[in-house]
């Protein structure tokens, strides 16, 4: 029973995770119509920011930390988007070329700034003490981690869906002509999502870095991740997101703790009967 | 003029190993595997308009079954190479079925997840795989009872089975079948209008292309004696993507230039630099913002451009 419960807890946190980075990519992709794979660099960044903050300075706060990576993550890739991106404009496969590229790039910096060894990243203090609930034992910071997925998933749709700025994004998600001519001014709008979703997966590195710890590969280990939930979700819809992430966290977790050999087969079954039923996803539009 | 420079290349590659040293016709071998290989992406980014981002996963799959039935289960090396191939052209098959459900990014996508997944295989099925080992201690085969261990008999070995997988892809372009891949590329609903099926097209494409990326790895492998699970990586998709895009994706000729400049800048930059990588993510930032069309379509221009003298 322990074993279920802990696992499921695990596959819970993992999800969390994975809505922080999937998220990111999902409304990249919806507003501008790009597949960002730079996203798992992104995420990577964060972690290495966050671990050499946390390790310098014992008594930083990871929220504050996240945070600030966050914000880092993000100024990185609103450079990005602002000296590369928009110069391909007309060419959607050189823009994602230009990101597969731009990963590269980082994930070698990485490994140049950070060396080959992993970097394991501290559990706050004050969250290392195990909770217990009705006689079962959970590790309390991936209680918290859960909680920061939720509270991120509510706060990016109170986004979205009560502010003007929210309003502005939906209108060129649906029309970008029309968003154009009514005076949104989509450019701009381009670099904000772009940087939200990078400083999402950057806040998001930090936040996973207790439990993956930062180690070179980290970015090809979590792009698929992404890349598998937003296809089972639906590319561009936020629900789909949450929904997939979750989904995939589940499998993910329970797949490598009952047939480690197999996990990677299970884990794109999902994948396969979705595509197969519904090639948009299951929260995606038609012909979005 | 144009018959000349042919048969002039013709015969620079077939003498190459009289006057080359081993280093270079080694170089000149991987050059003609990774040309294979790029061309085989190109009939899907090129002729068929879908760019894939997880080609790598045929050269792997046809190297890895190869690799498993020559020095495990005591096969012999023509029939490791049939099952392989067959064992290719079947992943390509189903990987197609899985990812032509989409079409450009959601295809890119497609393909690159599921390239992750053989990839991520190989890593952790180490019984199988042997995992970040690789599998070691391969033996090349001996067609006809000739030895293909020494540097020039493996490169004439190479260029024949270039020679002929450049002239089948040649055919395959220019056949009706390959008009038909080109109208379906530029207009697939007038093409369905016109009674053709755009999927069947792309998904018989798909098929050929794994295949001949299929018998670029028993080459790889061939070449190697020695196959390791970054064969099978994004970065190795990646490369072959580079080539196409940088030589002129759709043409015949720009997938082989293109490969051969990756090589080349891969050989010489790693003696000098170990940060390939971040190079290569450097090259294309620059291929894709400068050189957008490629090399050899640029250069074609220019000399049209010469020819017809300044304007």
């Amino acid at each position: 029973m322990q074993f279920w419960i802990i696992q499921g807890l695990n596959s819970l946190s993992l999800g969390g995770l994975l809505f922080l980075l999937s998220s990111g990519f999902s409304l990249i992709f919806g507003l501008m119509r790009l597949a960002n794979l730079t996203h798992g660099a992104f995420f990577m960044l964060g972690t290495y920011f966050g671990a050499t903050a946390l390790r310098a300075y014992s008594g930083l706060n990871i929220w504050v930390t996240a945070l600030g990576a966050g914000f880092a993550v993000a100024a990185i890739g609103g450079l990005f988007e602002r000296l590369v991106l928009t110069r391909l404009k007309t060419n959607p496969l050189g823009q994602v070329l230009v990101t597969l590229g731009m990963s590269f790039i980082i994930s070698d910096a990485c490994l140049v700034l950070w060396g080959g060894d992993s970097i394991p990243v501290p559990t706050p203090h004050n969250l290392q003490a195990p909770t217990r609930v009705l006689g079962f034992v959970f590790p309390t910071y991936r209680l918290v981690l859960v909680g920061c997925a939720i509270g991120a998933a509510i706060a990016l749709y109170f986004l979205m869906e009560r502010t003007r700025l929210g309003a502005m994004i939906r209108a060129g998600v649906d029309d970008r002509q029309m968003a154009r001519a009514v005076g949104i001014p989509v450019s701009n709008l381009f670099t904000i999502v772009f940087c939200l979703g990078a400083g999402i997966a950057g806040a998001g590195g930090v936040l996973g870095g207790p439990i993956l710890s930062a180690y070179p590969g980290l970015d090809a280990d979590m792009l698929p991740l992404a890349l598998i939930v937003v296809i089972l979700g639906g590319i561009g819809s936020l629900l789909g997101a949450f929904v997939g992430s979750f989904i995939i966290g589940f499998i993910y977790t329970f797949g490598t703790a009952l047939f480690p050999e197999l996990a990677y087969i299970i884990l794109f079954l999902p994948m396969i009967v979705v595509i197969a039923f519904r090639p948009q996803g299951l929260f995606g539009r038609v012909g979005a | 003029m144009k018959w000349i420079a042919a048969a002039l290349l013709a015969g620079l590659l077939l003498l190459l190993p009289l006057f080359a040293g081993d280093f270079y016709i080694n170089l000149a071998s991987q050059i003609l595997i990774a040309a294979i290989f790029a061309l085989s992406l190109n009939l899907l980014v090129g002729f068929g308009g879908m760019t894939s981002l997880g080609h790598a996963s045929y050269l792997g799959v046809a190297a890895y079954i190869s690799a498993l039935l020559t020095s495990r289960y005591g096969f012999g090396h023509g029939a490791a190479a049939i099952i392989s191939i067959a064992g290719t052209i079947a992943t390509a098959a189903f990987f197609g079925i899985i990812a032509l459900r989409a079409t450009g990014l959601g295809f890119l996508m497609i393909t690159l997840a599921l390239s992750q997944v053989l990839w991520g295989l190989a890593y952790r099925m180490s019984d199988v795989t042997n995992g970040d080992n690789g599998i070691a201690g391969l033996t090349r085969p001996m067609p006809f009872g000739i030895s293909l261990d020494g540097a020039a008999a493996f490169y004439w070995f190479a260029l024949i089975v270039t020679s002929i997988a450049f002239l089948m892809m040649a055919i395959f372009v220019s056949s009706s079948f390959g008009s038909s891949l080109k109208g379906v590329r530029d207009q697939p609903r007038r093409m369905a209008a016109l009674g053709f099926n755009p999927w069947m097209i792309r998904w018989i494409t798909f098929i050929y292309a794994g295949f001949w990326g299929g018998v670029s790895g028993l080459l790889y492998v061939y070449y190697n004696k020695y196959i390791h699970p970054t064969s099978l990586s994004t970065t190795s998709s990646a490369e072959a993507l580079l080539g196409v895009i940088a030589g002129g994706s759709g043409t015949l000729g720009g997938p082989v230039v293109g490969a051969t400049l990756v090589l080349l800048l891969k050989n010489y930059a790693s003696a000098y630099i170990e940060r390939w990588n971040m190079l290569l993510g450097l090259v294309f930032l620059f291929i894709v913002l400068v050189m957008p069309t490629g090399i050899v379509p640029g250069l074609s221009k220019l000399m049209t451009r010469l020819r017809r003298g300044p304007r």
